[in-house]
């Protein structure tokens, strides 16, 4: 589903991703692991079309970025942090917008339907401005997956989100990944990582440089895959 | 894009250029007529600036006549300052923009749709400011070449407007950055729908007028040529 | 560090000689104008540096066009360049004129189109300067700040137009003359020769400190690039 080879991604002078290969098969669920400054953000950039590779080729859901972006677009769900909604819009208009942009069919039942998926149902009318942060999370996961994307994009999805919430997200993302979606998620909360995914990557200064199935950890044990990854030295490229 | 890209299952794969376009538009409008931030600020803005006008000036009814094209376009050159700034300001807070380049429709749809949006407001806002401005200096704006001028300068201004604003929300400086950038651009518009304004006013003859009137037409292309070329540069890393 | 080009230092001497000769010819050699007197030897620098200021903007605009093409530093760094040059001769052409026009127009300034678009254009040109400042991320700098040049670039003539709706009264001594400019004169022979080395000279001078600048840009890099070595 996604297949990236030797990509380059340089900000000026700074080289952040330095020939990173990855390769997710459709179906995995990958949490992409790394220290701050990885370029974890960047990786999701490059991949979710938002940034250009200086080097490297790029393929996603079987396109090539970045020559058939809006193919790559429609397939693609994205869900950060932020919630990239409109407080000043009801829920249901964020999602009749959305719904336009990436041209889904019967869009009325689509977004009745999003609303029950993520819990929502009964505050369609209601501003995003009055949602609490968990409620524009999981609308935020109603947009991405609002137009049935093959592959989901989540970059720290559970930052500023308290305990409840995070349940509640869990819950959504297990519900939206049940279908057979492709998945890559960033997140520094290991624990909750290695719930969702099936497979860890570590990426440090700028490549992969460990990878694992979740079969393939003792239980616990991804701290201690994370911790060795992170400390070797740069020169290496893949371990584990 | 020359050929129409089609997906495996038959779909296109690019929204429309109108569709995306009327969705950005209608995004917007209505977002600004329920919260009516940006309308009230420009508006009460522009109000003031009228009021401000009349004692900077000391005018009396004669000076008034003299003044009011400029007065005018000066109200409309820092009213859209503030509009602009804020439409683009929405995008960048909590970064819609980057929702809205996710979306698998063409740049240059995004810009339109802000681009339509910003007109409208701000014709909404003369809408309201012009009449105001009749019955406070008891001067008859309603004369059609005026009224066309102001579309005509309004265009040119929001066109270069919405590009710069697009570039201003993401520097540190943001607010203060756009006015410096923009002002300077938009100059030509500002010279050039003072000077017709003020002869439509006067009731000059059309060929005094005219050379203004294609300068207007020729900035509002040449601008919007260059804006849907370099738009895809501003939002594009 | 590699040295000075050795095709640098024979431009920055033939440049210097140039510029000697060049102050003898315009103070000594050139005839005084019969009506203005002295200060019209002014104009020999006013017009070549005006000249200078064409160049260094040209030549960013050409820079903004292939950074947004190529997507290569270096055109980040020859655009920047032909800015800081372009803003500083321009800003020496409004001087000199003011100089000038002080005993021959009478005033130190009037709202001429050449006289405004010459100010529009620096402001513009420092406008970039600011946006260039509002941003970190060097890539994006480089980006805006390309798109910024082009888009000023294209009022620049414009703001001309809009601004010659009123009338002229700048004297236009190369080409047609306008019948109602104040303080043209004829060139004679001798003002002619002096006039276009004025120019050579300057052009020479251009390109010297475009490739001074220049070079600066890109050991300025080489040094960001060591520092990052070592730091990581």
């Amino acid at each position: 589903m996604i297949r990236v080879n030797k990509l380059v991604k340089r900000f000026g002078l700074k080289t952040i991703l330095r020939g990173l290969d990855i390769q997710v098969e459709p179906g995995e669920f990958v949490g992409l692991l790394g220290p701050n400054g990885a370029g974890k953000t960047t990786f999701l950039r490059i991949l979710s079309s938002l940034a250009r590779p200086n080097l490297g080729s790029v393929e996603v859901a079987g396109y090539q970025l970045p020559q058939q972006a809006a193919q790559v677009r429609s397939r693609l769900g994205v869900l950060s942090h932020q919630p990239l909604l409109y407080p000043n819009l009801s829920g249901e208009e964020n999602l009749t917008f959305f719904g336009r942009l990436y041209n889904v069919a019967n869009l009325g039942s689509r977004i009745a339907e999003v609303f029950e998926l993520v819990g929502l149902a009964g505050r369609e009318r209601d501003l995003v401005r009055t949602y609490s942060r968990g409620m524009q999370q999981r609308l935020a996961i109603g947009r991405a997956t609002l137009h049935n994307p093959d592959v989901l994009l989540l970059d720290e999805p559970y930052t500023g989100l308290d305990q409840d919430a995070s349940e509640m997200l869990d819950d959504v993302l297990k519900k939206v990944t049940r279908e057979g979606r492709t998945v890559v998620m960033t997140s520094h909360d290991l624990a909750r990582a290695q719930d969702l995914c099936s497979r860890f990557d570590v990426l440090s200064r700028g490549k992969i440089v460990a990878t694992t199935s979740r079969d393939g950890l003792a239980r616990d044990g991804l701290l201690a895959f994370y911790r060795a990854a992170i400390s070797q030295p740069a020169e290496a490229t893949h371990g584990a | 894009m020359g050929l129409k890209a089609i997906s495996r299952d038959g779909q296109p794969v690019q929204t429309s250029f109108l569709r995306s376009m009327w969705a950005v538009v209608w995004k917007d409008t209505t977002a600004e007529f329920r919260s009516r931030e940006l309308l009230s600020a420009m508006l009460v803005f522009s109000l003031l600036v009228v009021l401000i006008f009349n004692f900077a000036l000391e005018l009396n009814a004669r000076e008034r006549q003299e003044v009011t094209a400029g007065v005018i376009w000066v109200t409309i050159a820092f009213a859209g300052t503030l509009g602009l700034n804020r439409s683009m300001a929405v995008e960048k807070d909590g970064n819609c923009l980057d929702g809205l380049l996710l979306a698998p429709v063409d740049r240059a749809a995004i810009y339109f749709g802000k681009v339509i949006s910003n007109l409208l407001f701000m014709l909404i806002v003369m809408v309201i400011i012009l009449p105001i401005y009749s019955i406070l200096y008891n001067q008859n704006l309603f004369v059609p070449g005026l009224l066309g001028t102001i579309v005509l300068g309004i265009i040119g201004y929001v066109v270069s407007g919405t590009l710069l604003a697009s570039m201003s929300v993401q520097t540190r400086t943001r607010d203060v950055l756009l006015p410096i950038l923009h002002l300077p651009v938009a100059l030509p518009v500002v010279i050039a729908a003072v000077r017709a304004s003020a002869y439509f006013l006067q009731g000059q003859p059309m060929d005094l007028i005219w050379p203004s009137i294609n300068l207007l037409i020729g900035y509002n292309v040449i601008f919007t040529a260059a804006a849907y070329m370099l738009f895809d540069f501003v939002v594009q890393e | 560090m590699q040295s000075k080009p050795v095709a640098l230092k024979v431009l920055d001497g033939v440049t210097v000689s140039l510029m000697a000769v060049s102050v003898y010819l315009v103070l000594v050699f050139a005839p005084m104008e019969a009506v203005m007197g002295n200060v019209q030897r002014v104009f020999y620098y006013h017009v070549a540096a005006g000249w200078v200021g064409m160049i260094g903007f040209l030549f960013a605009v050409f820079a903004a066009v292939m950074y947004l093409w190529k997507g290569d530093r270096k055109w980040d760094v020859m655009e920047l360049a032909g800015i800081e040059v372009g803003l500083i001769f321009s800003f020496i052409n409004i001087v000199t004129g003011s100089i000038w026009a002080r005993p021959i127009w009478n005033t130190w300034w009037t709202w001429d189109p050449r006289l405004v678009t010459a100010t529009i254009m620096e402001l513009v040109y420092i406008a970039y300067l600011m946006l260039r400042q509002g941003i970190d991320d060097p890539e994006r700098r480089a980006r805006f700040g390309a798109i910024y040049a082009i888009v000023g670039f294209l009022s620049v003539p414009l703001s001309f137009f809009s601004i010659r709706i009123w009338r002229t009264i700048h004297p236009v001594v190369i080409g047609s003359g306008d019948a109602g400019a104040e303080g043209s004169f004829d060139m004679t022979a001798d003002m002619r020769t002096v006039f276009f080395f004025c120019l050579i000279t300057f052009t020479f001078l251009a390109v010297d400190l475009l490739w001074h600048r220049v070079r600066l840009g890109f050991l300025a890099d080489k040094v960001e690039q060591l520092k990052m070595q070592l730091s990581s």
